[in-house]
């Protein structure tokens, strides 16, 4: 029993990895005022570029490198088109998914021809404190993606909430007309916000085809970015709250995996649904939540106006 | 005298830059494919020429063009009548599924009747069906603050594992059953629509065009589109001038899936015939329910505009299909380039508005204020 239980928390823990990454950098942008929907093709960019790059070269650190880079370029572009171009958040994040899609589809029938396996990164004992019984094969022989997406819970927490570069992103994001009063650069925020979670989103995919499956096809991330976005709602806008709402999807996914090993007797499609279902009750239950949201949420900003 | 008054207003000024725009996107679009295409070794020159000869090169291409462009006119309707109230059905590729699988259904349920009443009642159950599922996206955005693109997106994965769960299970055909082979599809449906033509045109694609004006008529010639479009441009106004928001964005969901449903079942009815799925939604929609927003925008949320643009976009699919084939460039370049052309319309989108606004403001600044209009005509009388 125990073995099976050290089993689900620590895949639950390696599962949480791209929801936390996609998650962390989506909190970032719209902090400042920017929904950006796209997530989900930006992690499958990312997670082509980091399974392209490792199986090429052999090396898994330039994929993870290739896939912030990518994904950064794409933030740069959805920053373009909804901050300096002003489109409508919700339909250009659509459109940055659905090239996206396209893009990843392309390339990989292109460069790949078929699904291959890499071997992916492998989980790094921590000295000592993986021989803690029970708790230290789940907390500390993990790949280093899953330590990273941990440490930028705090980190994302600290820059938001302590430094002069966080007020700077939650005053854009609250006032951005008090904000531009006052000196602050709107746009050039709202800009680095989103490159910088482009960039995370890349890294997502990233832990999803060299860390976790260890392969690419097309559509390999199944909407998972769309469940990022729903658990930055979901978390009310704060790093630690998505962290929990982040780690309850991999736990639903690492039980759902766990009942298909098991044979539990329910079709394997009906368990898929439930992290889906799942999204749509959590944020049916999110109503209050709302006035938590960033006030300037989905509005181009532009001056006197 | 109709005919130059239409003109007038559908060529003006602000519509041919639009157009222009448009075209001009459409442009960029292809060059960068071109760019795309002679990276992978092959002649942008010779591709151009393939694709349009695999879309209008003879009357069966013209004919799968039009086969293509029909589910993508009837997602791009549905999306016209959720955006014009400003809600964002993401949601075509659950209800084209949730559409097809009622539609099949239903056909497998009452084997013995009369044709074109099984006919019939198997589009209706389609339509009802893209229509409950969109339902349920409205009634959640409507009653629970969910946002409709979150909701929309989420079923559509919870149609897609249905589809592939009752296909692989109680919908699966009775023949694999007893030969011991394991496909997850459907039997073939014993109804079909009626062909237009000696090709695979059906009578689908004739639907779809009068379902345009219809929806068009509907918009903007009575009191309830008319109340949709009030919602989709000011929340507040419409509170104002006491209507409901609810009740529309709900309304305009619910005829939003209807269309997609309509489209769905009209999909399996008139081209394949059967449901088959490799795990996902594609191998039936073709991303049809993607597709069809890029068409949609690309049409200016416009169901008159829509008919050429899917006609575009359905001749890309279908060209691109044959450069596969002719010069072994990825199909999926086309898939990238459609979404290329939506961050592009959306991108623009802005520019055009803002251009559109300062006509307005300089045509009432060379136009009398009308007191004075009214004035100058009661001293004639």
């Amino acid at each position: 029993m125990t073995a099976v239980i050290v089993g689900i928390v620590s895949s639950s823990l390696r599962l949480v990895t791209p929801y936390l990454f996609a998650a962390i950098g989506e909190t970032l942008s719209q902090a400042s005022g920017v929904l950006n929907l796209g997530l989900d093709g930006i992690m499958l960019i990312g997670a082509y570029a980091a399974f392209y790059v490792g199986i090429t070269t052999g090396s898994l650190a330039l994929g993870v490198i290739a896939a912030g880079l990518a994904g950064g370029l794409l933030g740069f572009i959805m920053a373009f088109v909804s901050v300096s171009m002003r489109a409508d958040q919700g339909v250009s994040g659509i459109a940055l998914y659905l090239f996206c899609l396209g893009l990843s589809e392309m390339l990989f029938n292109q460069t790949l021809g078929g699904v291959r396996t890499i071997s992916g990164l492998q989980p790094i004992n921590i000295p000592g404190l993986s021989k803690i019984p029970v708790l230290g094969p789940i907390l500390f022989h993990q790949n280093i993606l899953v330590y990273i997406a941990f440490a930028l819970v705090p980190i994302a927490w600290f820059v938001l909430n302590k430094t002069p570069f966080g007020l700077k992103i939650r005053a854009v994001g609250e006032n951005p007309h008090a904000a531009d009063s006052l000196g602050v650069r709107v746009r050039r925020v709202r800009y680095q916000t989103v490159t910088l979670g482009g960039v995370f989103a890349g890294i997502a995919g990233a832990s999803l085809s060299i860390a976790l499956l260890n392969l690419f096809q097309p559509n390999l991330t199944n909407g998972m970015g769309f469940i990022a976005v729903a658990l930055v709602y979901f978390g009310g806008w704060r790093p630690v709250r998505v962290l929990l709402g982040a780690l309850l999807f991999s736990t639903v996914n690492a039980l759902q995996i766990w009942a298909q090993v098991e044979g539990i007797g329910i079709s394997p499609y009906l368990t898929l649904m439930l992290p889906y279902v799942i999204t749509i009750v959590v944020l049916a239950t999110m109503k209050r939540r709302n006035s938590q949201a960033p006030s300037a949420l989905t509005k181009p900003f532009e001056r006197g106006q | 005298m109709i005919l130059n008054q239409l003109l007038r207003k559908y060529l003006s000024v602000s519509r041919l830059q639009s157009v222009l725009i448009l075209l001009g996107i459409l442009a960029a679009a292809f060059a960068i494919g071109g760019v795309v295409v002679a990276a992978l070794g092959a002649s942008p020159m010779e591709a151009l020429s393939e694709l349009f000869n695999g879309a209008f090169g003879n009357k069966h291409a013209i004919a799968n063009t039009l086969v293509k462009a029909c589910p993508l006119l009837f997602v791009a309707l549905g999306i016209c009548v959720s955006f014009r109230a400003g809600v964002f059905n993401i949601g075509g590729e659950g209800q084209l599924v949730t559409g097809a699988l009622a539609a099949a259904a239903v056909a497998f349920a009452i084997p013995g009747w009369p044709t074109w009443l099984v006919l019939v009642l198997s589009l209706a159950a389609g339509t009802m069906a893209g229509a409950i599922w969109a339902g349920i996206a409205g009634w959640l955005k409507v009653r629970f603050n969910v946002s409709e693109i979150l909701s929309t997106i989420m079923l559509n994965y919870i149609a897609t594992l249905g589809m592939v769960y009752l296909l692989s299970g109680p919908m699966n055909d009775p023949a694999h059953a007893l030969s011991g082979r394991f496909m997850p599809e459907t039997a073939r449906l014993a109804i079909e629509l009626p062909r237009l033509a000696p090709t695979r045109l059906h009578l689908g694609v004739a639907i779809a065009v009068v379902l345009a004006v219809l929806v068009y008529v509907f918009l903007w010639r009575t009191t309830i589109g008319y109340r949709i479009r009030v919602v989709g441009k000011s929340l507040r106004a419409s509170e104002a001038a006491g209507i409901n928001p609810r009740r529309y964005m709900i309304l305009a969901m619910v005829l939003s899936g209807a269309l997609i449903g309509f489209g769905g079942a009209i999909e399996l009815i008139g081209v394949q015939h059967r449901l088959i799925t490799e795990g996902s939604a594609v191998y039936f929609t073709g991303s049809a329910g993607f597709n069809g927003i890029v068409v949609a925008l690309f049409g200016q949320l416009h169901p008159l505009g829509a008919i050429p643009a899917s006609l575009l976009f359905g001749a890309l699919l279908t060209g691109g299909a044959r450069i596969q084939r002719a010069l072994q460039v990825p199909s999926a370049l086309i898939g990238a380039i459609t979404g290329l052309i939506a961050l592009l319309v959306v991108g623009t989108d802005y520019v055009r508005r803002r251009r559109a606004r300062q006509r307005a403001d300089t045509e009432l600044l060379r136009t009398p204020p009308p007191n004075c209009v009214s004035q100058g005509e009661g001293e004639e009388r």
